[in-house]
């Protein structure tokens, strides 16, 4: 599939939490190509520092009006400095990267925390309202603002907190066991923090349903130059970038 | 060639024997094969493409994180890894001869014997040049053990000349109390050409971890944080050694090549500036082209060294 480098003219952002942002750029010839798990790379300024691109998964797609959304935590200089970013501005993009997830699923359950759900976000809406299940995890009720998100393309929602303040009380493994066990799933699709996704690899194979996990390592390019993100697959080296960032659970060798 | 006449011929080098249709080269670990970025640029545009660094065998690299970001730069411990020599030439070179740009093969191995037969092995139609590295950071053996010691330094080289019947080029690192004494010695070993600068050895730490930041704990600093040091030392070589120069270390625009160019070098490397614009290694030249206009300037080589104390360019001096 081919790379394109774009000017992306921002069309708006929307604050999700006190740290997570969504943002809109016009891009049609990302939108036009861009299929859920993969990701874009970001340079947010255009003198020496912060220096490289940043990745981010996308978040959802709309080709009619030929944007893309990227769904970001402000942690660092780079994610600071993108979140002044207002409509108009132009961002240079590399995209779409990396390859997507298996779209076979007839019955299938996504599994996210974190930022994590910001691709699978973009893999329920393609799938279709109302055909995907999700379980999503996170520390208190304010990291659940993702429900407001997921609403429409998964009205079933298995919610989990450490706290309990909001759905069952624990992680993603405090629901994950009971619904594998109900067969109703034929593949599951796990991204966010790597104990999750080790977890959740591990239930989905003991419950003989296939998974799909999104990894995410740093990386300098996203092309498959740095080898910055290369680690150990079964028999084989794998590049996160090109080889990934969607993987079945068992090409996994290093998490 | 088909593109005898790119540019008009006005950016054209021969770096001892090897013919560019323009000084802008890729700087070896941050390009891949050159295949990964044609989506991006015409590879026949860019002057040459030197590929990752390559070894006998394959290596599967360094383990842990690998590279991080510091202030106008970068620190990578990647560790070498690669393919292998096989693997290379076997499904790598068919696809990169089906572009008509030379290809130097960056070969890194840990005895000078070890160099030799691989430059012999590499030694193929496909393979215009090789690069010696001598100076990589992030490996225990070989590599940069090579690069701060002349002797073994020349060691390596008069192996590699040995086995090798095309251009040979030396790169040098920067971790070294004289540059100018190391590129004697590589010099006098009989190597056609200096590649400078590898990294910088540099750190950082993860103060919430209260840890080092990469896996191997030290990296290889790179980006336009070292391009002062590249430049002052192509400035100081050029000045000592007869043998052509490719500067690199942080080049990013063509007023960044320019600065190498009148210390000397009679061209460049991009590098990390290829993870951030992966169009750039083909840009770069018209920026080079518009300098020229603007100065009068008809050919890339009448500007080579001009920034250097007048009759101080030894590769213009000539041989004692």
């Amino acid at each position: 599939m081919p790379k394109k480098i774009v000017e992306a003219k921002v069309v708006g952002q929307r604050v999700l939490n006190s740290s997570t942002k969504l943002i809109e750029v016009y891009a049609p010839e990302l939108a036009e190509l861009a299929v859920p798990g993969q990701f874009v790379n970001v340079q947010v300024f255009n003198r020496t520092a912060p220096l490289l691109r940043r990745p981010f998964g996308v978040a959802a797609v709309n080709k009619n009006d030929g944007t893309i959304t990227m769904i970001y935590r402000i942690i660092g200089d780079a994610t600071k400095l993108l979140a002044e970013y207002c409509s108009g501005d132009k961002l240079s993009i590399v995209g779409p990267l990396g390859h997507g997830f298996d779209m076979n699923a007839e019955h299938p359950l996504i599994v996210g925390g974190g930022l994590g759900l910001a691709p699978l976000l973009y893999l329920a809406s393609a799938f279709g309202k109302g055909k995907a299940e999700i379980v999503m995890g996170g520390r208190t009720a304010d990291e659940l603002f993702w429900t407001e998100l997921y609403e429409d393309l998964c009205p079933v929602m298995h919610l989990t907190t450490d706290d309990g303040s909001c759905g069952t009380k624990g992680t993603v493994m405090a629901v994950l066991p009971e619904l594998l066990a109900s067969g109703k799933y034929d593949i599951v699709y796990v991204c966010g923090p790597v104990p999750m996704m080790k977890a959740v690899a591990e239930a989905a194979q003991e419950y003989g349903v296939k998974c799909q996990v999104s990894l995410e390592k740093y990386m300098a390019c996203g092309l498959g130059a740095c080898l910055s993100c290369s680690c150990s697959g079964i028999g084989k080296r794998l590049k996160v970038c090109t080889d990934g960032p969607v993987f079945w659970a068992e090409e996994v060798g290093e998490w | 060639m088909v593109n005898a006449k790119l540019y008009d011929g006005r950016l054209a080098v021969d770096i001892a024997g090897l013919k560019m249709q323009t000084p802008v080269t890729t700087a070896s670990g941050t390009f891949g094969f050159g295949l990964e970025f044609t989506d991006f640029l015409d590879l026949e545009k860019v002057g040459a493409v030197c590929v990752k660094g390559t070894t006998l065998l394959p290596r599967e690299g360094n383990k842990g994180q690998r590279a991080v970001e510091t202030p106008s730069g970068m620190l990578n411990c990647v560790g070498l890894e690669n393919p292998g020599s096989d693997y290379f030439l076997t499904e790598t070179l068919p696809k990169l001869r089906k572009y008509d740009v030379p290809v130097i093969v960056n070969i890194a191995a840990s005895s000078p014997e070890e160099y030799g037969e691989l430059a012999h092995k590499l030694d193929v139609d496909g393979v215009n040049a090789v690069e010696i590295n001598i100076s990589c950071p992030n490996v225990k053996q070989g590599g940069i053990a090579f690069g701060t010691c002349p002797e073994s330094a020349a060691a390596v080289v008069e192996q590699v000349k040995k086995n090798f019947s095309k251009t040979v080029i030396t790169k040098l690192s920067p971790n070294v109390t004289s540059i100018t004494e190391m590129a004697l010695a590589v010099e006098a070993a009989g190597t056609d050409a200096i590649s400078l600068i590898n990294t910088l050895i540099g750190m950082k730490i993860d103060i919430e971890r209260q840890r080092p930041m990469l896996g191997n704990i030290t990296g290889g600093l790179s980006g336009p944080a070292v391009r002062p040091v590249a430049v002052r030392m192509c400035y100081e070589v050029a000045q000592k050694v007869h043998v052509p120069i490719i500067g690199m270390g942080g080049i990013e625009t063509a007023e960044d090549a320019i600065e190498f160019f009148l210390c000397g070098a009679s061209a460049i490397a991009v590098g990390t500036a290829n993870f951030r614009n992966p169009t750039i290694a083909e840009t770069i030249s018209h920026g080079i082209l518009n300098y020229m206009d603007r100065h009068g300037i008809d050919k890339l080589t009448d500007m080579i060294g001009a920034a250097l104390p007048e009759g101080s360019f030894a590769l213009r001096s000539g041989k004692e």
